[in-house]
């Protein structure tokens, strides 16, 4: 896994750490510690085509729903299936064993750097 | 991701250092940064359940009724007999406008002969204080607002007796008329009572009263007194399993033992008998209250409102997709089949399944209705259940 300075991300506190055409998106610590403990993950399927900036997923705790939106317009190649029995890896390993989905991806758009991320949830 | 919760500079409790250096994650909640939760919420619920869990609640209203005339103000204020209140006696009450709608849901304890203490949710404090100073006028009785000198703290769970019956320090001997122990009045102590005396030296209060469904104490002190009562209790308490716990394991507790939260459940434009209220409100006990008038005539408090015509009912569905606060209830597929609304609502973590709150079509609440719940774009079914979602087992617990 790439450590997280060298990991691109979202201002919607997704983390994208992409590479060879295929980025693995999850969200970040930041992120999964606002939310609480995430009890369900819902992700779109294998195959799907996401496109940038739309919402391609849920993530809920006990106290609210966050959506996930795509980073990038692509094909859905993977998901993280363990997901559905272990939510809570997303709060436990938000930057590794959390990771929600893969994107196979031609484009990449502009994403923050990890200084400029870091900016961003001290506001 | 979206509806994170946005930062906020405004009140802070005393003990924000202490909660700062636990490592809490605070939230915006009626103007007071509150902890929402420290190690995390379903830590913090679970702990409440099978030992117990420490709450502060410094952002509550805490204001004095108090004189010759403090009985019979609140009789006329409140919807309760508050004049029927033994000493030491406490009551869930509410404080109805004049259309009969619901201004706060209070606990209210009569700590004197002329002397009450009204606790109020932190979001109404300034509506509870001022309507109590117009509806007391005329009758021999004032009323303070001492919330800023007032801190709560709430020790819930089936562990929360013996942890406060350790608490070196505490002196409740003044208040115990049979000469028995400070720890054996505490196990005396009924539901819905309370007992003074002191902690290291200042002002106690103790009563059984919580808002997470299991057994436990609401401990009225000094804010000076907090940081002491606060870690003493930890420390003592760690060994029984003993966690501080946020307003996020607040709200889940109480949901599951189908508490209602004001601004969720109650609000001004639902009369009490629609949140199954009726029981707080006394229109055979005694004379004019504010509101009465309206209850009688039977009218809705606002017709417009979403909530005319429904009543509260609870939900439970099947899966891990929770109905919440705001999601649309249907008995049919067309849009015009709507009949009701979500309230509240979480994936339930004792019971393992959504649940919700919900007002519902009064000739549609029955127990065993299945209706559905727009999640979010998506129809799922979910059945009308009778209240609380979960009960805890009375032998466990002390409290009668």
């Amino acid at each position: 896994m790439t450590s997280i300075e060298d990991l691109r991300y979202t201002s919607e506190h997704e983390w994208v750490d992409a590479r060879d055409g295929v980025a693995t998106i999850g969200i970040t610590a930041y992120a999964a510690d606002r939310l609480g403990d995430v009890v369900y993950v819902s992700l779109p399927e294998v195959g799907d085509t996401v496109e940038a900036g739309t919402v391609i997923g849920e993530i809920e705790s006990t106290k609210s729903v966050g959506e996930l939106f795509a980073p990038m317009s692509g094909t859905v190649t993977a998901v993280n299936e363990a997901l559905a029995d272990s939510p809570e890896t997303v709060n436990a390993d938000a930057f590794g064993e959390g990771w929600l989905l893969k994107i196979q991806y031609t484009e990449l758009p502009e994403l923050l750097g990890a200084a400029e991320y870091q900016e961003l949830t001290r506001a | 991701m979206t509806d994170l919760p946005p930062d906020a500079t405004v009140r802070r409790s005393p003990l924000h250092d202490t909660h700062v250096a636990a490592g809490a994650a605070f939230t915006d909640f009626a103007g007071w940064q509150m902890p929402v939760r420290y190690s995390g919420d379903l830590a913090e619920h679970t702990a409440v359940r099978r030992a117990a869990g420490l709450f502060d609640l410094s952002h509550m209203g805490e204001i004095l009724v108090v004189g010759p005339d403090a009985a019979a103000a609140l009789d006329y204020a409140l919807a309760g007999p508050m004049s029927a209140l033994q000493e030491r006696q406490a009551k869930y009450t509410l404080l109805l406008a004049e259309n009969g709608g619901i201004l706060d849901d209070l606990v209210v304890y009569r700590t004197g002969v002329d002397r009450y203490l009204v606790v109020a949710n932190a979001s109404n404090r300034g509506t509870v204080a001022a309507r109590l100073r117009e509806r007391v006028e005329g009758f021999d009785a004032v009323v303070e607002d001492e919330s800023d000198d007032i801190g709560l703290l709430a020790l819930q769970g089936p562990r929360a007796l013996e942890i406060l019956q350790n608490l070196d320090g505490l002196d409740l001997r003044a208040d115990i008329e049979d000469g028995s122990t400070t720890p054996d009045a505490l196990a005396a102590l009924r539901y819905y009572r309370c007992i003074r005396g002191e902690f290291e030296g200042r002002r106690i209060l103790i009563a059984r009263t919580g808002y997470t469904g299991e057994d436990g104490f609401e401990l009225y002190t000094a804010p000076e007194s907090l940081r002491a009562l606060w870690t003493s209790l930890l420390e003592i308490g760690a060994g029984a399993g003993l966690v501080p716990a946020g307003l996020a394991a607040r709200d889940s507790l109480r949901l599951e033992a189908g508490m209602p939260l004001y601004g969720h459940e109650l609000g001004l434009s639902i009369l009490p008998a629609q949140a199954g209220l009726g029981r707080a409100v006394s229109l055979d006990g005694k004379g004019d209250f504010v509101g009465r008038a309206a209850l009688e005539s039977g009218r809705p408090a606002d017709p417009a409102s979403e909530f005319a015509g429904r009543v509260l009912v609870g939900l439970a569905a099947e899966g891990k997709r929770a109905p919440r606060a705001g999601y649309a209830i249907y008995n049919g597929q067309e849009d015009r089949d709507r009949i009701g609304v979500v309230t509240s609502g979480l994936l339930s973590p004792t019971l393992g399944h959504p649940i919700a709150l919900a007002y519902v079509d009064e000739d549609l609440a029955a127990p065993g209705t299945v209706v559905s719940v727009d999640v979010r774009g998506t129809r799922l079914p979910a059945t009308i259940t009778s209240l609380p979602f979960y009960r805890r087992d009375r032998q466990r617990g002390a409290a009668a």
